[in-house]
């Protein structure tokens, strides 16, 4: 056997083994891709449908999403905008929300007395989804929401009905909750609790509740806490006010409602 | 040694986990659900082979001072081609996993069978090693995930068995089941009867306590 311990021997083995396993990788992430981007939307879809009340099993996403338009809205102001009128933003369709929280140019630092839900960085733009019935007027509104639990962020959506106050749906699509526990915010059962609340008391403040234990039975704000997670129920209370509140979604809500969006 | 022996000692008799107590961190974080186990499964066993195949090929070549490092750029560069598979056909399950398909990459079952295995023996032989470890490496993730899921979640690979009392049936689950550190006492408990069925396995202590000395009367 000859002598593979040469210092030449090294270079050519391991600089050989380098290219051929680069090659390997490249090809294929390069080749994936596609795929991994479809399956990446789809699941992002599949969420805001689920949110919305759309979605059933075995649906066909893509032909459900049809029905879906995405618009951009600018949180401090609570209009709809165009993306060809933003900077840094290339079509609706390529901007990604979460993203942009970590965009200087399209988000702004919290500070702390400011951020109740922990996002630490809000985006300036927020796209929702609108939802028509056929005769053409608002039926559903899906908000994205996010804030963080005990573990770390929850990402989900809230979907609201066309008064832009009862709740269609609600749930997250990514979050690290532990399960069993906190992880309980994907048990369908407490989701089914939320549709039907009203998040608005009638004089417009943000009435929604997360209480510890069982809510009462005929309250319109109030939702049972999940057991065994205080700090994940506590999460989620303070980032659906949040959302819901004055530096979140109400000057749109606002708008909507005078048909000023 | 045989083929079949190569593929079935690993199972029980050599099991890298019971036996050769190795990637045990996996099989506590992934064994939650049934059907993330069984991803994984295939992850590691298709992982395993393959490293086994490839540092087996070149081992006449391989320089002994950097043995190691060559070993782990196969094993990671296999790992992220599984990986981006596993993103583009099976989404969902690899969202669960998570980080734990690239932490097959220091699994120490792959770097130890490619270290004692496929660096002396056959490109033939080698496959077979590392199918055989893997599906060692399966059977017991399987044995461990189904009483996890089972009375963690009252499921299994996701259809309801026993009805969960949250969800208006009468089986109260277990908690602990859910979280990794239950894998251990059942890992304990999998290695108990192991060793109780096939005695050979069993440890020499590796010192033994001496008895009470007692003290001198005054």
């Amino acid at each position: 056997m000859a002598n593979n311990d040469t210092i030449k021997k090294t270079l050519i083995v391991a600089l050989s083994l380098c290219i051929v396993c680069s090659i390997v990788v490249s090809t294929a992430a390069v080749v994936l891709k596609p795929a991994q981007d479809a399956n990446k939307k789809l699941d992002f879809n599949k969420n805001i449908l689920a949110a919305a009340g759309l979605m059933t099993d075995g649906a066909d996403v893509n032909e459900l999403m049809k029905k879906v338009t995405p618009k951009l809205v600018d949180l401090s102001t609570g209009k709809f905008v165009s993306a060809e009128d933003v900077d840094g933003i290339v079509s609706i369709d390529a901007y990604d929300q979460n993203k942009a929280a970590k965009d200087p140019a399209l988000s702004e630092t919290l500070t702390a007395a400011n951020d109740p839900a922990k996002i630490l960085r809000k985006e300036k733009y927020a796209k929702v989804y609108l939802i028509n019935n056929d005769s053409g007027s608002l039926e559903t509104i899906v908000l994205p929401v996010k804030g963080y639990g005990l573990w770390g962020q929850l990402y989900g959506f809230m979907a609201l009905g066309s008064d832009l106050n009862t709740v269609v749906g609600t749930g997250f699509y990514d979050h690290k909750e532990t399960p069993g526990l906190g992880g309980e915010v994907d048990n369908p059962l407490w989701k089914a609790i939320w549709v039907g609340k009203e998040m608005y008391s009638t004089n417009g403040d943000v009435a929604v509740r997360i209480l510890k234990g069982k809510a009462p039975k005929d309250s319109k704000h109030e939702i049972d806490g999940l057991s065994g997670a205080t700090l994940t129920t506590r999460g989620l209370e303070n980032l659906y006010r949040y959302w819901l509140g004055e530096n979140g979604y109400r000057p749109l809500l606002n708008n909507l409602q005078k048909g000023e969006a | 040694m045989k083929a079949k022996e190569l593929l079935v000692t690993p199972i029980i008799q050599n099991n890298p986990i019971a036996l050769q107590i190795l990637g045990i961190c996996s099989a506590l974080a992934v064994t939650g659900s049934l059907k993330v186990t069984l991803v994984m499964c295939v992850a590691l066993t298709t992982v395993t082979a393959f490293s086994n195949l490839f540092v087996s090929l070149v081992r006449n070549h391989i320089p002994n001072n950097i043995r190691i490092i060559v070993q782990m750029t196969i094993i990671a560069s296999l790992v992220i081609v599984v990986d981006q598979v596993l993103k583009a056909v099976a989404y969902d399950v690899s969202k669960q996993l998570s980080v734990f398909v690239g932490l097959i990459i220091t699994n120490c079952i792959v770097m130890g069978r490619a270290e004692a295995f496929a660096m002396k023996n056959g490109p033939g032989a080698s496959l077979l090693d590392g199918i055989g470890n893997g599906l060692g490496y399966s059977a017991l993730l399987i044995a461990i995930a189904i009483p996890r899921e089972l009375f963690g979640a009252g499921k299994l690979l996701g259809y309801e068995i026993l009805p969960l009392a949250t969800e208006g049936g009468w089986y109260v689950s277990n908690g602990l089941l859910l979280l990794p550190p239950s894998s251990f006492f059942i890992i304990g408990l999998i290695i108990w009867g192991i060793r109780a069925y096939d005695k050979a396995q069993v440890e020499e202590p590796d010192f033994k306590i001496s008895p009470n000395t007692k003290p001198a009367e005054a």
